[in-house]
């Protein structure tokens, strides 16, 4: 670090966007691993579903997986985009 | 018992085979017999960073196919006692190397009384990938401070948890460690690298060790001889360090920190 750049404008350190980034991509990877193969293209589906109604983001249907004692359970949360 | 290892990555180009080198070398040198498998079919290369290309007679598709018996294959190496290479075949036919197979040729090194088989892993989560991990009783997971290379390496620790025969016979995860590479602490400081405590937190894995980006690696690659033989170096001894950790003993982590710039340095160095 040079006596220079204490001069310039901070910008944000590369390594902490890195580190931010991947900790979202980790996470929502994680969410799907291990559950049933179908689970993207059902999560792929129900996107263009509602994209015929709402125009949303790609990240707005999340689909998961939960069991509970015996039982699973599909978590489906769509998220909406606010009105104008 | 014989112990078997996969060192594997997802990402290419990380350090697996530079691992797999230094380990098995690092664990011969301390007396256990140890054979180091590259299951790179196609683009083999343990030969070369192993210095031994010119000694490759038969391969492990030809041990496999009954071309030839594991004797045969094995190379001896001629700098270190108890090691052992099995180069991977240069036929591009990737079929030839079924687990069936596989399973055979582990026999038989734990029949000739090895301790530790080293699997050095090909890049990607394919059937060469798969076949590689699949018998491992344990992992490192080479891995860069560098955003692709880390969420491969989550990639793949998903895949170890649920594809090996370990955890399909239901006896859950084989253990994982990490080992960090070209890790340039000067670029930590400045923040524009991650750095070894940030790829802990993502990947949630133990470290068995970190080495530094090194010339010493390219030299090494250039001679055909493992890194860890060059003691002067610091990714030797980081490696050193690393296959003592592998051990169980308990050793500090070195090479985190830049060399101290004078003032001069700090005020006026880049």
């Amino acid at each position: 670090m040079s006596i220079f750049s204490y001069l310039l404008p901070k910008k944000e350190k590369s390594a902490s966007v890195a580190k931010e980034r991947l900790q979202i991509i980790v996470a929502r990877e994680r969410s799907t691993r291990g559950g049933p193969d179908y689970l993207p293209q059902l999560q792929e589906e129900l996107l263009m579903v509602v994209r015929k109604y709402v125009p949303v983001d790609q990240d707005a249907v999340n689909v998961q997986m939960d069991r509970e004692s015996g039982c699973e359970i599909l978590e489906l949360n769509i998220t909406l985009p606010e009105q104008e | 018992m014989t112990k078997i290892v996969v060192v594997t990555s997802g990402k290419g180009g990380v350090g697996k085979t530079t691992t797999s080198a230094a380990l098995a070398t690092g664990l011969a040198q301390r007396g256990h017999k140890t054979t180091v498998i590259d299951f790179d079919v196609g683009l083999r290369n343990l030969d070369l960073i192993m210095g031994c290309e010119r000694r490759v007679v038969y391969d492990l598709v030809n041990v496999i196919n009954g071309d030839a018996n594991l004797k045969q294959g094995l190379i001896k190496d001629k700098r270190v006692e108890d090691l052992y290479i099995l180069p991977a075949s240069q036929t591009r036919d990737k079929d030839a190397l079924t687990l069936e197979g596989i399973e055979k040729v582990l026999d038989g090194l734990k029949e000739m009384g090895m301790e530790y088989i080293i699997c050095d892993s090909p890049a990607g989560i394919e059937k060469g990938a798969l076949t590689a991990a699949y018998f491992a009783d344990e992992a490192v997971v080479v891995t860069n401070p560098e955003v692709s290379s880390v969420r491969d390496s989550d990639r793949i620790l998903g895949i170890l948890s649920s594809k090996t025969r370990k955890a399909e016979q239901g006896e859950g995860d084989i253990p994982a460690r990490l080992l960090l590479t070209r890790y340039s602490p000067e670029r930590v400081e400045s923040g524009q690298m991650l750095s070894v405590e940030d790829v802990k937190e993502i990947l949630a894995i133990d470290l068995l060790g970190v080495i530094p980006e090194s010339q010493a690696v390219l030299n090494a690659s250039n001679a055909g001889s493992p890194v860890i033989l060059d003691r002067e170096s610091d990714a030797g001894q980081a490696y050193d360090d690393s296959v003592a950790r592998f051990l169980g003993e308990t050793r500090e982590h070195r090479f985190l920190t830049s060399a101290k710039k004078g003032l001069f340095g700090r005020l006026f160095g880049g």
